[in-house]
């Protein structure tokens, strides 16, 4: 399962130079005396910049002190697969076992942590275990811990406390040794100046630097002829000016024999001409080659383009392959923010199947649906406003002016039926309304299940994932996580998540997040870094907005007295207040007659007309409420009883 | 006649060296076939009179050797220069890749120059190629002689090189300014090739 060390990646063979001396010394110090020094030692630095071959010198190095050390070496990805293997066999424990009595563990690659939640805490608790034992783990990354995206903080404290040490690109005297020690090795010999040409290029990485000196040697083997400094600019296209210089010994060595100069300085123009005018092209596919090789990308395509004798439409080609590769990161950057794991697939690599990308992404599209958004039946427009919730109301406007950036969490507190779900879809819808907007806006208790079938189903990523590339998250009854660990972890990252990328968070809560016992300290910590606003019983206005709406639905215009009586009742929410009014229409609907004060206050007050029984099964507010809530409202308890006579006329019967 | 065969790997160039009777196309590649290693040229073909002027044409194939894995060879014409082997001329210049336009710097050739400028410019038309679009470079050969009998490079720029192509003054007899000649055509004649094929 793990690589062996690679024979050719030793401190013998890596050139040390002013950028990396620090990171090579650590390695040294470690593969002495593992454990002791820097545990763990953590190297980052750009790509082909030789953190593997710095690791593997470690490991060659460990090995060569102490030979029966148990040293290992793997990749990250190597890692995963190991202990998703011994999962899947039911041996975790075993594969625990083996990584702890490892005495030098060497990790590339580490970056690829994010989004790896299990893989973070089992690497977590290998370093661990692995520095009690007093044994060695050093580690790579193209970027030092607290920049890996996603990394637990633990793990972040815990990789950085040994050293982290990075590795700069190389000076040009490094890049001069590098290169004369990897011609050695090709036993590739060129003419003084050249390889100090191919130095002075500005390369970003050693593999480039490697890339140029292969064109080199591949160039001279092919032409059989010695390459000197200008040539070398030349194939390398580092000339700018392209000015010859006479008596330049450029010519083969041929055609000195008997021609004098003239003849040889007119050869070496005409060589230096077709170079950069006939053959232009192959240098053009070459670079995109190597470049798009360089990213990861399948070449096949511009490879095939270099067996072909005439250049044809070569720069089309290229163009075609370079919008291939575009469509193919569009393709897999949108298919990462849906599934992590699907994004890996080696489709999104390879430009010739572009179309196997496309259906794929589109069958990740169409499994992750959007979350569940807004309720359409709680317009911000019908929510009626008063000084009781005007504080709730006005946060809601700012938070919508600037989403994510004002008040990020929101957290609407109130009691039942005050209209927090309504407030709650309310700034959903508004917040739907933007461009690309992906509003998640559901109950806490369906979130839950939601995770729970999702779990089920193992399909955890893929439920991440659909949460995670909503622009705003609003979750009503946030207290029903009381109890539910595994939901708690799970908003706690997505919370972090969204709120890194300025996406609205909004939650309701029956109280104020601190005195719901039972909700873990970290979520109820970040509840409180945003605004909580407090939703108040209804005042006169709020009810009489109430009344006036939902009267005016009724058709006639309704007396003001009755509006007037109504909004004096004391009622404790809003939905109480809604019940009120029901039992007077069904009153009124039952006599047929007219909506009044008088009749109101006949029902309200107990002398109620015998005949105006309601219908079964009506409710009073029209609301479904779960029951999980366990909050008690007015509108639960049941206010009128069956009268007597009728209930014994049943019970005879 | 295709100046790169990408298919067998060859880039051939035709150079005509043209101008009036007697300007020294013949001996620009008589000092060039001086140059080159035997390893390297053809046999040099000269059709020439009694009076040793040149009847047909004069032909020098040169063999650069592998270039950028190529196999490149140049081939250099003269024509005759005299008014009455038009034909011949005409014939020699089908399918050239370049042209150089061998002057005679001596005063009174002036409108030998001339005549033969246009008598080029409509043998060029014949093979409906344009002279302001075919590689073409300028020689002022004899600058040897004395002062006081040839115009100067630069009043036979204005004289003649209406395109403003690059001009050479030339000594073809001792060979100054033939290579540099020969450098010059071959060089507008590979650029042009480039940009035929970078499209």
């Amino acid at each position: 399962m793990t690589s062996a060390l690679n024979p050719k990646y030793s401190f013998e063979t890596f050139v040390v130079g002013a950028a990396n001396r620090l990171a090579v010394t650590a390695g040294h110090t470690v593969a002495e005396s593992p454990g002791a020094a820097y545990n763990p030692l953590f190297i980052y630095s750009g790509s082909g910049l030789g953190k593997t071959h710095l690791l593997m010198a470690v490991g060659h190095a460990a090995k060569k002190a102490a030979p029966k050390l148990n040293i290992e070496y793997l990749t990250l990805d190597e890692y995963v697969e190991a202990f998703h293997a011994s999962v899947a066999a039911g041996q975790g424990d075993a594969f625990r076992r083996r990584f702890q009595n490892v005495d030098v563990l060497l990790v590339d690659d580490v970056q690829f942590l994010t989004n790896r939640k299990e893989m973070q805490s089992e690497l977590l608790r290998l370093t661990e275990a692995l520095q009690e034992g007093g044994r060695q783990i050093v580690l790579t990354s193209d970027r030092p811990p607290p920049e890996i995206a996603d990394l637990d903080e633990r793990l972040i404290s815990r990789l950085s406390g040994g050293l982290v040490v990075d590795m700069g690109p190389p000076d040009y005297e490094t890049r001069v040794a590098i290169l004369r020690r990897k011609a050695d090795e090709r036993g590739a010999r060129f003419e003084p100046g050249v390889l100090e040409t191919v130095a002075q290029a500005e390369v970003g990485n050693v593999r480039e630097l490697m890339g140029a000196l292969n064109r080199l040697v591949a160039f001279q083997a092919v032409n059989d002829t010695k390459i000197n400094a200008e040539t070398a600019k030349q194939i390398l296209g580092l000339v700018g000016d392209g000015a010859a210089q006479p008596g330049d010994a450029r010519a083969p060595a041929a055609a000195k024999s008997g021609g004098g100069d003239e003849f040889g300085e007119f050869l070496a123009d005409v060589t230096v001409t077709v170079g950069k005018a006939v053959e232009a092209w192959r240098a053009r596919v070459g670079e995109a080659v190597l470049r798009w090789e360089g990213e990861g990308y399948r070449t096949h395509r511009l490879e095939a383009l270099l067996q072909r004798d005439a250049p044809g439409a070569v720069d089309k080609a290229i163009a075609e392959f370079a919008a291939d590769v575009e469509r193919l990161k569009a393709l897999e950057a949108e298919v990462a923010e849906l599934d992590p794991q699907a994004a890996g697939q080696s489709v999104f690599r390879d430009p010739e199947r572009v179309s196997e990308a496309e259906q794929a992404a589109a069958k990740v599209r169409d499994g992750a649906g959007p979350p569940p958004g807004p309720s359409a039946a709680f317009p911000l427009a019908a929510f009626a406003v008063g000084p009781s919730n005007q504080v709730a109301v006005s946060a809601a406007r700012a938070a919508l002016e600037r989403p994510g950036k004002k008040y990020n969490p929101l957290v609407l507190v109130g009691k039942s039926g005050l209209g927090k779900t309504h407030l709650l879809n309310a700034i959903g819808l508004e917040l739907a309304r933007g461009k690309r907007a992906v509003v998640a806006c559901l109950s806490t208790q369906a979130f839950i299940d939601e995770l729970i079938a999702a779990i089920d189903g193992n399909r955890v990523d893929w439920w991440r994932a659909r949460y995670r590339r909503a622009t705003a998250l609003l979750l009503d009854d946030i207290q029903l996580l009381i109890g539910k660990e595994r939901t708690q972890e799970e908003l706690f990252n997505l919370f972090n998540l969204l709120q890194d990328k300025d996406r609205q968070l909004v939650f309701t809560a029956p109280a104020h997040p601190n005195t719901l016992s039972g909700l873990e300290e970290r979520i109820v910590s970040r509840l409180e870094g945003g605004l909580v606003a407090e939703i108040k019983e209804p005042d006169r206005e709020v009810k009489r907005a109430v009344l006036e709406r939902m009267l005016s639905q009724q058709g006639p215009t309704p007396e003001p007295t009755l509006i007037d009586y109504l909004a004096d009742r004391p009622t404790d929410s809003v939905r109480s207040l809604v019940g009120l009014l029901q039992r007077v229409l069904g009153a009124a609907a039952a006599q047929d007659g007219p909506l009044s004060a008088g009749l109101a206050r006949e029902v309200l007050e107990g002398q109620a007309p015998r005949d105006t029984r309601r219908a079964s099964g009506f409710r009073a507010s029209g609301l479904v409420v779960s029951s999980l809530g366990g909050i008690k409202s007015r509108e639960k308890v049941v206010w009128d009883w069956v009268d007597v006579a009728d209930r014994m006329i049943e019970e005879f019967r | 006649m295709s100046l790169v065969n990408f298919t067998t790997r060859e880039i051939t160039c035709k150079i005509v060296y043209y101008g009036p009777g007697r300007s020294g196309k013949t001996t620009n590649l008589h000092y060039i076939y001086g140059r080159v290693p035997d390893s390297r040229r053809g046999r040099m073909v000269s059709l020439a009179t009694q009076t040793d002027r040149t009847l047909f044409f004069d032909f020098l194939p040169i063999d650069l050797g592998q270039i950028s894995g190529f196999s490149t060879r140049f081939q250099l014409y003269t024509v005759p220069g005299q008014v009455y082997y038009n034909a011949t001329r005409r014939l020699v210049l089908q399918g050239a890749d370049g042209v150089v336009f061998v002057g005679d710097s001596q005063a009174r050739q002036l409108d030998e120059n001339l005549e033969s400028l246009q008598n080029l410019q409509s043998n060029l038309l014949e093979h409906g190629v344009d002279i302001r679009t075919i590689p073409l470079v300028m020689q002022y050969n004899k600058q040897d002689l004395p002062r006081e009998l040839i115009l100067s490079p630069a009043d036979l720029d204005d004289a003649l090189n209406f395109r403003g192509v690059p001009s050479f003054g030339a000594d073809a007899l001792h060979g100054k300014g033939v290579f540099e000649t020969l450098k010059g055509i071959s060089e507008l004649v590979l650029k042009k090739l480039a940009a035929g094929t970078a499209a």
